[in-house]
Parts: C-alpha cells; structure tokens; sequence
C-alpha cells in the first residue's frame, strides 16, 4: 500500500518535474508536434521517453529502496539488527524479582553465538535470546529462573507494565507478546524493507545472474536454458505455421474445408494451450515430443485463423481485378490472396510467438529438465528468489525481443501494412 | 459478328431473408467496336449490376452478353475493368501494377516492359514508376488503374464511377485523359458515372437508366465526346446544344429521385 502511493508520487511528481523543466528539450518540430488537436488523437499520442527512462529509474529506485540495495541513496527503514533489551517480572507465591532480557537480533543468514551472562541476583534470572531479523521468536524467561513457571511463577510485567496472557506491550526495538500459555514472545522491529526470500536487492539479482551464465543451473549453462526454450517455441511455431496458414487459406477458399474444420477450429480456439499440458503429458510425456505438440497446438489455431482472415480480408474488388485481368485461380491466389494476407498473417504470427513462448514457460514449470520455466520452477523450491527473479527478468527480456524482431521483419515484408 | 450485345438481360437478386430485387429488366444493348458509352441514373437502378454482368462476375437470371460472338460466361482479359477505387495491388510497385495483365500473359519482360513505359509516359506517371502505390494520390492511383487496364489491351473497358472520388479539377483533367486514350487506342467503353457532365463529356452514346426495376429509359448520340478530343472541354461546355441537353437529363433524373422519395414515403 505504501509502496503504492510513493509508486504514484513519483509518477506525479515527475510528471511536474519533466514538465517544468525539460520542455525544451523534448520540443520537436515535426509534423505530430504541430497538431492542435491530440487529446482524442491516437496517433498523436507518442511514448513520453523522458516518462519511459524515469518509469524504469523509478522501479529500480523502489526496488532498491525497499531492499536495502547499496546502490540506491534512500532506503526504507530496514529491521532492527543488533542487541536489546527489556525486562520481566516474574510473581510467585506473593512475591516479585525482575529479570532482564538481553535479546539479540541478528541476520537471518549468520548466527552468533550466544555469549555468556552473568544470571543476576533474586529469584528471576536474566536470559539472553538471539532472534533472526524478520523473525520471532519464544523466550522462555523462566527456564533458568529459582522458581520457574512449574513453581507456580508468572510473568506479570514487562518493562513494568503489567501484561496478561495474550496481551502485548511495546519495548524498545520490538514488541513482546504473551502466549495464552504465558510465555512470552519477542518480535524485533521490520522495518519496511522486504526480505531477501521475498524480494533480494536488484545487486544480488545481478551477481546471481553473472554467476548463473558462468556456472549454469542444474547441470546445464544458463545459455542452454533459454536457448532451449526458444528452440521449442520456434519448432513449435513452425510446425504450427506449417499446418496453419494452408489450413487457413483452404478454408477461406473452400466451403468443403471450411465446414470440416469450422467446428473443430471454433472449438479449439478457447482452449487456452496450458489446459492441454495435462493431456500432452499423458500422450507424449514429458520429454521434448510433448513439449513441441503443445507449442504447435498453441501456435496452430491462432496461424489457421489468421490466415483464414487474411483471406476472407482480399477486397473483392482486387480479386475481380485480377480475374479481369486475365489471371487464372492460382494466378489470383499467388499474387493476390496470397500478399493481400501477410499482413493479417504476420499479426498472427507475432500472437501466436507470444503464446508460444508464454505456453512454453508454463509447460517447464510443470515438467522439464532444461529450460527457462524449469530453472525458476526449481530455484522456487529452494527459496533462491533472486533466481526466480533473475528468470523472470530473462524470461520478459526475451518476449519482448522476439516481438521486436517479428515487428521489424514486419515493417521489411509488408511495409504497406494499414497504408491500402 | 463483332462487337458488344447485351441480349435480354434480366437480373434478380433473391434476398436471404425471402423476397427478391428487381435489378434488371429486359435491358437491350449493342455496342460497335470503338464506341464510348457513359450510362447515367440515379441511385440503385442497376449500372454496376450492369457492368458486373458485362464484366462476368454475375450472371444473368435471364438473358445474356455477347462480345466478338462468344458469350460471355465469366471475366475474362478481352473485359478490362476501371474500378472506383481500392482495386490496385499495394503489395506491387506502380510498374507491376501496370505490368501485371501482360505477366499474367507470361508476355516476355522486354516487351512487357516496353507497353508498361509507354503506357505510364502517356498516363503521365513516368516519374513514378517505381513508387508504391500507397504513395500516390488518388488522381494518380486511378491514372494507373487506367493505365494498368489499357496494359492487357482489352476489347472492352468497363468504367464503374473511376473518377467519382476526385477532386473536380483532377477530375476534369482525368476526363480530358480518358478521351484522348479513347481516341488513341479505340477502345470502346462503357462508362458509369453520376455526373451529368462527365456524361455528357464522355459520352458518344449517352444511355439513362430508370430505377425499379432497372431499365434503360432514354439514349442520347452526342456529339460532345468527338469535339472533346481535340479541344479543351470547357469550350466545349459552350457548345449550344450543350446546356439544354444537360438541363433536360437533369430533369429527367430530377423526377425520377423524386418519384423514388414519394414512392418510399408513402410506403413507410
Ligand atoms: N448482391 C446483392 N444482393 C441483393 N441486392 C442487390 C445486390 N446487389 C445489388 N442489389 C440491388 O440491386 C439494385 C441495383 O444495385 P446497383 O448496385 O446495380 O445500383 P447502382 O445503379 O450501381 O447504384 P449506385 O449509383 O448507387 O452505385 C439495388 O436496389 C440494390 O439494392
Ligand atoms: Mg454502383
């Protein structure tokens, strides 16, 4: 929630920021930037790249921030780490001791060990507790006391105040809690910093992720991870291309084709691919075969309506040209249907990668022995956030190359996309 | 026999929903090789069903077309067809645009080549050649529809409104065009238009069509066209027997919308 609203802030604020100040320097004098009218106009709307570039600073910032990163100047309040203490005081048979509790926090990865104490004098010893941050912890003050809780003692304050089981009062550099049963509980400060099994610092993502291509992850290189992956998303986009895009074209051009397939495509198109990974398994298990199916399948639907809407897209006009102009069918089929439909087709096929890739992932994380999905499925297991994270960046990195890549060879093959 | 016979010809369109239009009734015609006809109406009497039939991309419920005595079954490249707009190949250079009935032919590229200069040096496009269509105007995008029809070297051109979405000046030297390839490569022609004037222009023979169910109500022999071709269509507006004539089709048209509107608002 917090993060939230400092998210907003700085969204707004910068907003303000980059207006107030770099005017001039965004200031173009192009064609756009002399349209009066841009509010309402899509195509007048263009990505603000001082907004993009702050956008990503700004979720490093907030990253880092709230992880306790060295890279990043401000932090949010991180846990209390290091020694406290408070005190106790325990009752029995009419009478009263106070005892102190030396309770030390430490970080969740190195224990110290626990140094030795004096016990004090009374009857209510004094304790020692080392406590992980983020952690809580049980502390048994009257282990060690002359007349323990089996003699019939309690605890009755803390820090002089009085509490009950249940009850809870506030020390220094924590809370203390007390069980129903009475014993009591101590809770170091959080802070507002996350965890590094929730959320590690962007730092320890990046060293993890130059260990990663140095070392690998389970038995194979980080390359061979992700370069798996792709492999399986473009044998089963080709496949699914291979089969498609003729399917399409026949069902456009043939009412036999399209009423055998109609239902079978109809029905399938809902079908999200990963609701096809059980069966897959079942079929073709969990080794490559399977894997290539399911892209295929994903890939396949969406290319067979693609293609069959670039067909049922052809002007008729052009095609009545054509045919005026004395083409035969496969004539009017090479060069008019055929062109008139990449660009339907090529919108297809850039869905159809990103299902894929998607659908791929998700089939690693069920079952697989290599691959992008399999390497974050796994780290998951052992709690290696920052792997997961390191993952989920690649995996985002790679989407969103490979759309970049079918948009380009888009703009080279059809460049008189929505120009007609 | 040579030449273009439209026979009889009846057009009726059964509606999905049951019931049926009377596109076409007992429409007569015969048109000599080298004869420009402009064919006026008002809106929904029937020219592009017209055309379409002559074209061969319908077929009559009754009668039929007969060009150089074959009958006409389908289309076929002796029918060249000029469309309004949006029937030019975006994924083809200007060049290929043109060239492509004489590919279709599998004509041999020098001489291919060879018809597709001349043609777009005649249309004025030679600057243009290898432009993308989408970078053209839309006076321009006609002079190749035009230009890319005359390539396949047709018997017949069927003109379906090919200025209608120009600019009035772009159009009047379109028009000027049209005339002057007429007279160049004797072609006949059949040409749709809702311009009066671009009828009277254009037209050898000028045909008026009738609405409900479409028919062929008045034809006119113009002497227009012929003076066009050498002068300056705008002295040719001053010719005295031009402004009555274009008054009195006016009006014939007039009436006819007219009668249209009474019939529908009585009907509803
Ligand atoms: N495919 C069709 N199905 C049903 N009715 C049709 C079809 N095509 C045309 N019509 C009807 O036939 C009549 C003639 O249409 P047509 O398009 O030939 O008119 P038009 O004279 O070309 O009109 P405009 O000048 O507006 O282009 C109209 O009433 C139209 O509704
Ligand atoms: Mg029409």
């Amino acid at each position: 929630m917090t993060i939230l609203l400092i998210y907003i802030a700085l969204f707004v604020g910068s907003f303000f920021a980059v207006k107030a100040v770099g005017n001039f320097l965004t200031a173009k004098s192009d064609f756009t930037s002399l349209k009066t009218v841009t509010f309402g106009d899509e195509s007048a709307v263009r990505a603000n790249r001082a907004a993009s570039v702050m956008s990503i600073v700004a979720i490093f910032l907030i990253w880092g921030a709230f992880t306790g990163s060295s890279l990043v100047p401000i932090h949010a309040p991180g846990p209390f780490i290091g020694d406290t203490t408070f005190t106790y005081t325990a009752t029995a048979d009419g009478q009263s001791d106070e005892g102190t509790v030396r309770v030390i926090v430490h970080p969740v990865a190195d224990k110290p060990e626990a140094p030795e104490m004096a016990p004090g004098d009374g009857f209510a010893k004094d304790d020692i507790a080392l406590i992980g941050a983020w952690r809580s912890g049980l502390i048994r003050v009257d282990q060690n006391d002359e007349l323990g809780r089996d003699a019939g003692a309690v605890v009755t304050a803390v820090n002089g105040t009085a509490i009950e089981p249940d009850g809870r009062v506030q020390v220094d550099n924590g809370v203390v809690n007390m069980t129903r049963r009475g014993t009591l509980n101590f809770t170091p400060y959080r802070g507002w910093q996350m965890e590094p099994v929730w959320l590690p610092s962007p730092e320890t993502v990046f060293w993890r992720l130059v260990e990663l291509s140095r070392d690998g992850y389970q038995n194979f290189r980080l390359l061979e991870h992700l370069g798996w992956s792709l492999l399986r998303v473009v044998a089963g986009f080709i496949l699914g291309a291979l089969v498609g895009i003729p399917l399409g074209y026949a069902m456009g051009l043939s009412d036999w084709f399209r009423g055998w397939f109609d239902p079978i495509v109809e029905f399938m198109r809902p079908v999200p691919p990963l609701a096809l990974i059980p069966l897959v398994i079942i079929w073709a298990g969990i080794g490559e075969p399977g894997k290539i199916i399911l892209l295929f399948l994903a890939a396949l639907w969406i290319m067979t309506i693609a293609a069959r809407a670039g067909v049922s897209g052809v002007k008729i006009t052009k095609v009545h040209a054509a045919y005026s102009l004395g083409a035969s069918k496969w004539q009017v089929m090479r060069h008019v249907i055929i062109p008139n439909s990449l660009p339907e087709i090529f919108t297809g096929a850039r869905v159809a990668m990103g299902v894929c890739w998607g659908t791929v992932v998700a089939a690693e994380l069920v079952a697989a022995e290599k691959g992008a999905g399999m390497m974050i499925m796994v780290a998951s297991r052992f709690q290696l956030t920052d792997i997961v994270i390191t993952g989920i960046i690649l995996i985002g990195v790679i989407g969103y190359g490979i759309d970049i890549l079918m948009r380009q060879a888009e703009n080279f093959l059809v460049p008189w996309k929505g120009r007609a | 026999m040579t030449g273009l016979a439209i026979d009889d010809i009846s057009m009726r369109f059964e509606l999905p929903k049951g019931g049926s239009v009377q596109a076409l009734k007992n429409v007569s015609l015969d048109l000599k090789p080298g004869e420009l006809m402009s064919v006026l109406g008002p809106s929904g009497c029937g020219k592009t069903t017209l055309l379409n039939i002559v074209a061969g991309f319908l077929a009559p419920t009754e009668g039929k077309v007969v060009l150089n005595g074959e009958t006409v079954v389908g289309p076929a490249a002796e029918r060249g067809m000029v469309f309004q707009q949006g029937a030019l190949f975006e994924w083809m250079s200007v060049r290929d645009n043109v060239g492509f009935g004489p590919k279709m032919k599998g004509m041999a590229p020098g001489e291919k080549r060879e018809i597709v200069d001349h043609l777009l040096d005649v249309t004025g496009l030679g600057d243009f050649k290898e432009k993308a269509i989408y970078e053209l105007s839309g006076g321009m995008q006609q002079r190749v529809a035009l230009a890319r029809c005359l390539a396949n070297d047709p018997d017949v051109i069927l003109m379906d409104e090919p200025l209608g979405a120009l600019d009035a000046l772009t159009r009047e030297k379109m028009q000027g065009l049209v005339l002057k390839l007429w007279r160049e490569t004797g072609k006949t022609i059949i040409l749709i238009t809702h311009s009066v004037e671009e009828a009277l222009l254009l037209g050898e023979r000028l045909l008026v069509m009738a609405p409900r169910p479409g028919r062929i109500h008045k034809e006119y022999r113009l002497p227009f066209a012929d003076m066009g071709v050498n002068a300056d269509l705008r002295e040719v507006k001053k010719h005295e027997d031009y402004n009555p004539t274009r008054e009195e089709i006016l009006s014939m048209i007039w009436n006819m919308e007219e009668e249209i509107m009474g019939r529908s608002e009585t009907s509803a």
